[in-house]
């Protein structure tokens, strides 16, 4: 009984934990090209945070539930075999469901079987904890990494095209807010937006906490699932 | 000739992985501290992108087509790419220890990389024959090389300033560097429809 009442804030504090103090994107700094790439509207970072979450939970849930099944040695190419099937599950779903979202995000939706935030969550969290506590994991670093592309992908899209939530008619939004603009930015649209905003938000939630949210000052590696080679080989890259 | 020509620059120049497309960031954020390291990284990832699209191009079209298993694209390639960085790191060991001993420590990181992936994605998406599909690899991967080795240079300077803002410091302004070069590589827009109209 003990162990009942002491596990249940834990599970609040593993699901709130991705949202805020690990934000994957903004404290993190995990799963950047997605974040940069497909956040050009709001509603595009929006599917792809959703359809990365669903990856991220299911792959989660497998990989917890085979982490006595799957050998050590080889447990990278197992999880990357799970990830990849549900990719390919959800590349399905989204292709039948929302067409406009399949294209907006072209090449990155197949590409989330290399993202580092599920590759990082299954070798960090999923295969040490049991599967509530893994899905919880990757509900919070969903909504975390959700969150974090849809603030980007509003401010490129108002500042860069002077609307917001347009093209959203697969959610049920039908126009979105037009502000009609007479000059928008269009360079947010473009790939130098793209590093600008990231890096104002970094740097913004860097502000509000004061530095404190973020652990590491540096591109690290520690989320990252190769992190172990990263290390061997670095006399000057990632942390050096 | 024209037409690899014209994939070569646009792949080198005007859709450059890192810059452009966003492919590939994380080793262009995570190894260009250094100009040795951020050239010898981009040679293992030219080398792999190359590899990678001799392998899965004929795959795709003579085994996964023709039996109607297009929709495993993603499964089968991620599979093949990380199987063939295994293969390469041991035979690079075993018959020339001497590249192995420049680029193997690349090796691991690579398998895991998007660049590579996402080349040979984009190389069937675009319809790509197998021939401009290997000129499309290697110019994809020269394009790395060419943004990691300016952008080392960018970020030593970056790195030694000391008047940046407390919140600003490490990742934030390094975003902003690149968002910088990112700009100067807008300037190559039309240099294809210029060099060959």
């Amino acid at each position: 009984m003990a162990n009942s009442t002491k596990a249940k804030p834990n599970y609040l504090a593993t699901l709130t934990n991705g949202i805020i103090k690990e934000n994957p994107v903004l404290v993190l700094i995990l799963g950047t090209c997605p974040t940069l790439a497909v956040t050009t509207m709001a509603i595009n970072g929006l599917g792809m945070g959703l359809a990365a979450t669903v990856v991220l939970i299911c792959s989660n849930i497998v990989i917890s539930l085979l982490k006595k099944v799957i050998p050590d040695t080889v447990r990278i190419p197992c999880y990357i075999v799970v990830i990849a099937a549900f990719v390919t599950i959800v590349q399905f779903l989204v292709k039948a469901y929302a067409p406009a979202l399949d294209s907006a995000l072209g090449v990155f939706l197949p590409l989330i079987v290399v993202n580092c935030i599920i590759l990082g969550r299954a070798e960090m969290f999923a295969n040490k904890n049991d599967v509530i506590s893994s899905a919880l994991d990757g509900l919070g670093m969903g909504i975390g990494f959700t969150l974090a592309l849809f603030c980007m992908g509003s401010v490129r899209e108002i500042l860069g095209n002077g609307t917001w939530m347009s093209g959203a008619s697969w959610i049920g939004i039908q126009n979105g807010i037009n502000l009609h603009w007479e000059n928008p930015i269009i360079v947010f649209l473009l790939a130098p937006g793209g590093f600008m905003v990231f890096g104002a938000l970094v740097a913004l939630v860097n502000f509000l906490t004061k530095g404190k949210a973020i652990k590491k000052k540096e591109f690290g590696c520690e989320g990252c699932p190769s992190a172990a080679a990263c290390k061997a080989a670095q006399k000057g890259g990632c942390n050096a | 000739m024209k037409q690899f020509a014209i994939i070569l620059i646009s792949a080198v120049l005007l859709n450059n992985y890192v810059l452009s497309r966003f492919l590939g960031i994380c080793p262009f954020l995570g190894v260009s501290k250094k100009l040795d390291s951020a050239f010898g990284m981009s040679v293992a990832v030219t080398f792999v992108m190359a590899l990678a699209t001799a392998a899965t191009w004929p795959i795709y079209t003579y085994i996964l087509v023709p039996n109607g298993l297009s929709y495993l694209q993603t499964i089968a390639f991620i599979l093949i790419i990380a199987a063939l960085v295994q293969f390469i790191e041991i035979a690079l060991k075993k018959y020339i220890p001497s590249l192995h001993a420049a680029l193997g420590i690349y090796l691991p990181l690579i398998t895991t990389n998007c660049a590579v992936l996402g080349v040979t994605i984009l190389n069937l998406d675009e319809g790509y024959n197998f021939a401009e599909s290997m000129v499309n690899a290697v110019g994809s991967g020269l394009g790395f090389m060419l943004a990691m080795v300016l952008f080392s240079g960018v970020r030593s300077r970056v790195d030694a300033s000391k008047t940046i803002p407390k919140a600003y410091q490490g990742i934030p302004i390094t975003l902003t560097a690149a968002a910088i070069c990112s700009v100067s590589f807008m300037g190559f827009s039309g240099i294809v429809d210029g060099l060959f109209h």
